[in-house]
């Protein structure tokens, strides 16, 4: 059977959940096979921790050429790869903006059709079918690779994980990493600090705070409610412009775009830009002043109040009910 | 320095965006503008020759696109670019990034033909396709390294430094010029075009390339030579509006509780 290449998402050997999601979706399309570009020491770890999703082989690639630079490197590296694998079904990549970009790097080299975005990908009989969400989660559309390898980006939240051991033999890999890939120089990296939440883009329920919410020192109430419910909390543009919240957190089409069981807006009109971020949610519930706010046309259920008295009061409540 | 921004004309966000019968993006029956996120980076790039105002600069605003595209390349004229340079020829149509990059690609080089490029500057994505695959696609036809994502931006010499908001960290990036960088909307807003920036507009430079002009096969590009096709688009229902209710003395968060508890999300 054709291998199915995964790209595991990983910081400093921790594997995020997006991988094993990758791995469930990738059984549907041939024999997995997982690929982590990390430190190859950490290599037989992070099998042993994936192989529970399937891949048969995981290949490792040490980074100690790569990890200094900008995305070439890693897209050298996954073309050589798949050049000595031969026979690919498809490169399964996590949708996040660094693997998007290796994404378009690796399509170039292969002379690939690439595909970004995938929210369900599906065996076809020949290359698999993905399904996307466009134009501010508008529209879905259907589409095929038609020539290459297939390459898909995939965004997080889109298949339940399903366990199904594989025999996730390591098998070392050494990349050739040319001097033009190694351009863009990583001079400082300062990673972003742990919140102790659900990270924003694979939460099953998101609390998000706007404009309403009024200053940095409110968004506690946010965060109540964010906690109560094992939430990730998220900002709209207009909260992260004003400086309360990073922009790490925010949610819409320059910042992260969410898929959860449930998304919470607070204060939050619904703009176009923050509606294509969260659209595809699958429950949506809204808290605003204005009755007029056009995030009322997309909720499940709203309450026209003041967040800075609905909140408490509701995450009141919640705690009182987990008892 | 030769400096040259990448500008798309996209259907307004806020219009009604629909899809073609061969399933293309409907360019030409909506309203268009210049992609919004777009704009951040002819801020940008107009910035870098306004910070180094001692060397000379000449700053190109590009665009692939049908005929009205040209507005986009317009915009940023108005907004104090250069020249101006729009490849429009029928056979680009219905395009995938791929194609699309190596239409960019060629014109860089057409622009470079006199004095070799040392800046294509992008927006981080474009508001329609929304990919962000076109500025790594770019630097890999070309040959060059990719900045990209950035929030700040400094130049020296021949040297670029950018901040930005990695998906795990935060990262300073460094590189020497040439190079292709993508800049995100924390850099900054994007300045208006002034009255007299768009009366200047008119009298800059702005010229017209085909494929052929680039040494383009048109086999090359093009929808029916795509990577990858769609095989069909479906309008989301719209949401059926749920229950909405006004909060009197602290009935909204009992009820609010209530919806979540029979969710079981509590």
């Amino acid at each position: 059977m054709s291998e199915v290449l995964v790209l595991i998402d990983h910081v400093d050997g921790e594997v995020k959940k997006p991988t094993y999601e990758l791995l469930t979706i990738a059984r549907r399309l041939g024999e997995p096979s997982a690929v982590f570009i990390g430190s190859g020491a950490q290599g037989a770890e992070v099998a042993e921790k994936v192989k529970r999703y399937g891949p048969a082989k995981v290949y490792v690639i040490d980074d100690a050429q790569i990890k200094g630079y900008l995305v070439a490197p890693k897209a050298e590296a996954l073309q050589q790869l798949a050049e000595k694998v031969g026979d690919v079904a498809a490169i399964l990549i996590p949708s996040s903006y660094e693997g998007k970009e290796i994404a378009a790097r690796l399509a170039i080299k292969l002379e690939s059709g690439l595909i970004t975005d995938a929210v369900d990908v599906q065996a076809d009989g020949g290359s698999p079918v993905t399904t996307q969400s466009v134009f501010a989660g508008n529209y879905t559309v259907q589409a095929k690779v038609t020539q290459g390898t297939p390459i898909i980006t995939v965004k997080p939240n889109s298949a339940a994980p399903e366990e199904s051991e594989g025999a996730g033999t390591v098998e070392e890999f050494t990349a050739t990493v040319s001097d033009s890939a190694r351009g863009a120089q990583i001079v400082a990296s300062q990673p972003r600090q742990a919140t102790g939440r659900p990270e924003l883009t694979e939460a099953a329920i998101v609390v998000s705070g706007g404009r309403g919410v009024g200053s940095k020192e409110n968004f506690t109430v946010i965060e109540g409610l964010a906690d109560a419910l094992g939430a990730a909390v998220g900002a709209s543009r207009a909260a992260v412009d004003s400086g309360w919240m990073p922009h790490s957190f925010q949610v819409g089409q320059t910042g992260k775009t969410v898929s959860p069981q449930l998304y919470v807006a607070n204060g939050i009109s619904g703009a176009i830009q923050h509606r294509a971020g969260m659209q595809t949610s699958k429950t949506i519930v809204a808290v605003n002043k204005d009755e007029e706010a056009p995030i009322f046309e997309l909720v499940d259920f709203g309450v026209v109040g003041d967040l800075h008295t609905v909140l408490p009061a509701a995450t009141e409540k919640i705690n009182e009910r987990k008892g | 320095m030769n400096i040259v921004v990448c500008v798309k004309h996209v259907p307004d966000a806020t219009g009604d965006r629909h899809f073609e019968q061969d399933f293309t993006v409907d360019r030409v029956g909506v309203d268009g503008l210049l992609s919004e996120l777009d704009e951040y980076a002819v801020e940008q790039a107009l910035q870098i020759t306004e910070k180094r105002a001692d060397e000379e600069h000449i700053l190109t605003a590009l665009c692939v696109g049908p005929a009205k595209a040209v507005d986009a390349v317009r915009k940023a004229l108005q907004m104090g670019c250069h020249a101006g340079a729009h490849v429009v020829d029928d056979s680009i149509a219905g395009s995938d990034a791929a194609a699309t990059s190596l239409v960019i690609a060629k014109a860089v080089e057409k622009l470079g033909a006199d004095k070799p490029v040392d800046l294509v500057v992008c927006g981080m994505a474009s508001t329609d396709g929304a990919m962000s695959v076109i500025p790594a696609m770019l630097a890999e036809r070309l040959g060059l390294p990719q900045v990209t994502l950035a929030s700040v931006i400094e130049s020296q010499g021949d040297q670029i430094r950018i901040k930005r908001d990695g998906d795990a960290a935060t990262e300073v990036i460094g590189a020497t010029m040439p190079l292709v960088l993508s800049v995100t909307d924390q850099s900054g807003e994007a300045r208006y075009p002034s009255f007299k920036g768009i009366m200047a507009a008119k009298k800059k430079p702005l010229q017209t390339y085909s494929l052929a002009d680039l040494g383009l096969e048109p086999a090359l590009v093009g929808l029916s030579v795509a990577w990858s096709s769609v095989e069909d688009t479906t309008a989301r229902p719209p949401r059926t509006a749920g229950e909405v209710v006004k909060d009197e003395d602290g009935s909204g968060a009992s009820a609010l509780t209530d919806f979540l508890a029979a969710k079981k999300f509590i």
